[in-house]
């Protein structure tokens, strides 16, 4: 990554994970870490957001919201699963409720594993995060050139 | 005229919200008639899985029941089964324990004051008390190799060791924090912005309290001096503790009770690093257990119950836990009926509600 085009925004949805990843990827904005100099700020707002950070697996009550969230969040968009749990159910994956990972229901683009994935990786995952959606951009800028 | 009121959503996504939780919201202008929870969203099914996982390797599952209690809830999962199978830990290996569950405490609450000051808009606040809370981390890292999940604690004691050079640099990192944490209390305490979005804001009386079950610093900070360490688990019962009370019973009053805990987690960390035995840390375990039983853990966020049922084999019949967060919900709706709109996150925040534990 040369250099950063825009300042992505973040926004963070816990599908059912036990809270681990979630204060992790707090932490990230907070100064030790701080992915805030990046210009990456943590927003709550699905429609301003360009980067879908989520935590844990899906259980029957979350899908309907994570698939309403990313519906939301406009084009180009990147969605990044932090935690073992989001990128394929994890420790939690024999429960009951538990279908899956993140990929059983909205398409994810850069996995980070870990339980609790450190802040290291989750800024290696945003990184990377941030190469696709750059990508996704200049894709998104052609297909809109040509008229489709 | 008829009265017109308008039910708006709250959650399961907002931003000061970090977990999942959803309210209706039923409104008379801007102030708050009723609010209705309605809760699931990260329902996982952790109770169920204690049938299907050996009960030694079902300490890491308790664990992560939640990522901010996670020390708590392997330790109060163990003791159950220590007290059922008779097993004596060593008193090193309790006063471990002890150590590790203050720390978790310190962090706990810091965290909690972090997210309070983002509710109010003071982002720098924010950010120093997480700044403070990365010291406490770091520690966990270095005696347990986790910073948020530990996996530490086994059924008969725990499994690693601190040497002497390691319990001086906690003791250390403690004596700077108590330092370097006043600027931030003294803010949250005398501060003209926060006292006035806090100061008599959901007041709940000792009797309203008690009626509704609340529990740990929602319970102490309306009078009641209730605290479950003085059952005197681990190595509590060896440690001089007083409950931290206070009598106003509003946010400001349940800021305030957080705040005196942090210091006194303060303390019981330098009595135990002062008083902790040289021996074992655990003891071998041998056999499956048979039998019952019940007992109560303070939590950062209160009084947690674990019970568990064991039937002779090496899987165990039932795993029940009641987490503070449950008991604090009832109090919590009521708080938020009459209060005005903006004020709604703010109290949510103030039962520090941990959604992870109550779904499980």
């Amino acid at each position: 990554m040369a250099k950063l085009a825009k300042s992505p925004w973040l926004l963070h949805y816990d599908g059912s994970s036990c809270n681990g990843c979630d204060i992790e990827v707090l932490a990230c904005t907070t100064p030790k870490y701080d992915v805030e100099r990046f210009g990456i700020i943590n927003t709550g707002d699905p429609f301003q957001a360009d980067i879908l950070m989520v935590t844990g697996g899906v259980n029957h009550q979350s899908e309907n919201v994570i698939k309403q969230i990313y519906s939301q969040m406009p084009d180009p968009k990147v969605v990044v699963a932090v935690g073992i749990c989001a990128c394929t159910g994890g420790v939690f994956k024999e429960c009951y409720n538990i279908k899956g990972g993140v990929d059983t229901v909205i398409p994810v683009d850069v996995y980070v594993p870990g339980c609790a994935a450190r802040p290291e990786s989750i800024i290696d995952g945003v990184v990377k995060a941030l190469e696709i959606l750059e990508k996704k951009r200049e894709a998104y800028a052609a297909r809109k050139k040509a008229g489709a | 005229m008829v009265k017109e009121f308008s039910t708006i959503p709250f959650g399961p996504q907002h931003p000061v919200l970090p977990e999942p939780v959803h309210l209706d919201l039923i409104l008379d202008d801007e102030t708050v008639v009723g609010a209705v929870p309605n809760i699931g969203f990260i329902h996982r099914g952790l109770e169920k899985l204690v049938e299907t996982k050996d009960f030694k390797e079902y300490v890491y599952v308790a664990e992560r029941v939640c990522g901010i209690c996670s020390f708590g809830h392997g330790m109060g999962y163990c003791e159950c089964l220590e007290n059922i199978m008779n097993i004596e830990v060593p008193r090193r290996g309790n006063y471990l324990r002890t150590i590790w569950m203050e720390m978790s405490r310190v962090h706990s609450h810091l965290l909690w004051l972090g997210l309070l000051a983002d509710a109010l808009g003071f982002e720098s606040l924010f950010m120093e008390s997480w700044k403070l809370r990365e010291q406490i981390l770091d520690m966990f890292d270095a005696t347990t190799g986790g910073r948020v999940i530990f996996s530490v604690n086994c059924v008969g004691g725990v499994l690693k060791d601190m040497d002497q050079s390691m319990l001086n640099n906690i003791l250390n990192t403690v004596n700077d924090m108590e330092k370097e944490i006043r600027p931030v209390t003294e803010t949250f305490l005398n501060d003209y912005t926060v006292g006035t979005r806090l100061h008599g804001l959901g007041v709940l009386t000792a009797d309203e309290a008690k009626v509704m079950g609340a529990v740990g610093p929602m319970l102490r900070a309306s009078g009641v001096s209730y605290d479950a360490r003085k059952t005197g688990y681990a190595a509590y019962g060896e440690l001089d503790l007083e409950p931290v009370i206070d009598t106003d019973g509003d946010s400001f009053a349940r800021c305030r009770v957080r705040i005196n805990e942090l210091f006194q987690s303060f303390d019981l960390i330098r009595q135990a690093i002062g008083k902790i035995p040289e021996g074992d840390i655990s003891v071998p375990v041998k056999g499956n257990p048979e039998g019952e039983h019940f007992m109560r853990i303070e939590q950062p966020r209160g009084e947690a119950i674990y019970y568990v049922k064991a039937n002779g084999t090496k899987y165990i019949d039932r795993f029940r836990l009641r987490t503070p967060t449950t008991s604090n919900i009832p109090p919590m709706v009521e708080l938020i009926k009459g209060c005005q709109l903006a004020d709604v996150a703010l109290l949510i925040l103030t039962i520090d509600p941990c959604i992870s534990c109550t779904e499980r």
